[in-house]
């Protein structure tokens, strides 16, 4: 039997459409989503570990021979599915922003610094217990040009994969208390009930004495749903 | 007992209950619903996808000279009828044989070496996309029928706050378009035709519509919900 991955009440998933976020409207379909049963290819996904990543790929403070400016800090934590089992083995790829606010790439021209020694790309694989660090500068916020005065909250970029198609995941994880909140559209898109997980906690544990501040993020995959218990005739679980 | 404020260990507990077996109790920790913990919200790719999202090998499915190696080619436009430049398009899909590169595919490995299953590409060169794969075998349907060959789509850019889903099938393969579950669910030909690549050069090409586009004819590709 094959498994199903629930899907995620509305009221706590990002909807596609979001008026304060403007280019979702020539972007996001109007028409509603025709439903998919899962099937063989909707409960499989690509297998993609180690031979993708390189040990270099978990430090984005040591890059094209120096180090990157601005704050040194330790992203971390687990990649667990919704019935809570880690999920092992599995590709996690993230971008960012320097310490400035400026992404390396040609269409941000932000009249803010590069930093020669920060690319802002990091590649992991979770170990067999699921969890996932690499090393990082904390990134700026930056100006754009959804609003007025329209600034984005500091953000790491997050891609994963899990182990089947239906739990691919494309997110961004945000620093505790920022200030610019409430004048997001891409935060404010996540419903209020659901805002809190994309919020890393600042992990006083797991900081380096002289060296890094450290933030915990879990990511949280949809989980197959287990097959429901059948009974015998007394009522015991068989 | 119940109240908007309780959290659902508690729902429906009382405190003085330790009598009636199989009944949930305040401070037992008695499961009432499931265990779930609530999934990461999705959020966009950004303008920026290319910094941590492309790999030299990214659109090879297959290498290039593979027997059989073909490419899926096809543009993604808006709802102004535009290009969408900034746009990554991820394939998923099985092997000529219809096997999944998975280990929980209970038919076995796939029969290509070599063969990923999975290619990305973005659309940075004008709109387009380009993946270079085999074309699948039929897919069994879970129900003792079987699935026309096809391929899943995941479609990210800017303006796009989740992916999209969306799957190609192939104009040459009629007869078992025809038998499809999900094409023979679809409500008329106009929708089944914005999930059909038509053949072409090299391969076959499908471009995909974020939106309909009236004043140029475009017709908003079926988007799924999985």
């Amino acid at each position: 039997m094959l498994p199903r991955y629930g899907r995620e009440p509305e009221s706590s998933r990002t909807p596609l459409a979001f008026p304060g976020y403007r280019s979702t409207a020539l972007r996001a379909p109007l028409r509603t989503p025709v439903d998919l049963p899962h099937r063989l290819t909707e409960v499989t996904g690509p297998v993609l570990g180690e031979d993708r990543v390189t040990a270099a790929d978990a430090d984005l403070t040591l890059r094209m021979g120096g180090e990157a400016q601005g704050q040194r800090i330790i992203v971390f934590g687990r990649v667990l599915d919704s019935d809570g089992r880690p999920v092992p083995h599995a590709l996690v790829e993230v971008w960012q922003a320097n310490a400035a606010g400026r992404y390396r790439h040609v269409v941000d021209n932000w009249p803010a610094p590069l930093d020669p020694h920060f690319d802002g790309l990091g590649r992991v694989v979770t170990d067999a217990l699921g969890r996932y660090e690499f090393t990082t500068i904390k990134p700026g916020a930056y100006p754009w040009g959804n609003h007025h005065n329209a600034w984005r909250p500091a953000h790491i970029h997050f891609s994963l994969f899990g182990t089947a198609f239906t739990q691919r995941l494309v997110t961004q994880m945000y620093f505790p208390d920022d200030p610019l909140f409430g004048q997001d559209p891409i935060f404010n898109a996540i419903p209020p009930t659901a805002r809190h997980r994309a919020i890393s906690r600042f992990d006083l544990e797991r900081t380096q004495d002289n060296w890094a501040l450290a933030f915990q993020w879990d990511v949280v995959l949809r989980g197959a749903d287990q097959t429901p218990f059948e009974t015998d005739d007394d009522g015991d679980v068989a | 007992m119940s109240s908007p404020h309780l959290s659902p260990l508690v729902r429906g507990a009382r405190e003085d209950n330790d009598r009636v077996p199989g009944t949930p109790r305040r401070g037992s920790g008695f499961l009432d619903e499931p265990f779930r913990l609530g999934t990461t919200p999705s959020a966009t790719v950004g303008p920026y996808l290319a910094i941590g999202l492309t790999w030299p090998d990214g659109p090879h499915a297959v290498a290039e000279g593979t027997p059989g190696a073909i490419w899926l080619r096809g543009r993604v436009f808006d709802g102004n009828g535009d290009l969408v430049p900034d746009a990554m398009v991820e394939t998923w899909q099985a092997d000529p044989d219809g096997r999944f590169a998975h280990p929980d595919d209970p038919r076995g490995a796939v029969t290509v070496p070599g063969f990923r299953g999975f290619a990305r590409s973005d659309t940075v060169d004008g709109g387009a996309y380009a993946v270079c794969t085999l074309k699948p075998g039929p897919v069994p349907d879970g129900a003792g029928g079987w699935q026309a060959p096809h391929v899943d789509v995941s479609v990210f850019a800017r303006g796009l706050l989740d992916r999209l889903v969306t799957r190609i099938y192939f104009a040459d393969e009629a007869e078992a378009n025809a038998a499809d579950p999900l094409l023979s669910a679809l409500p008329d030909d106009d929708a089944r035709r914005t999930l059909i690549a038509q053949p072409g050069e090299d391969g076959y090409v499908l471009d995909l519509h974020l939106q309909d586009c009236a004043a140029k004819g475009m017709v908003e590709t079926v988007f799924l919900a999985v």
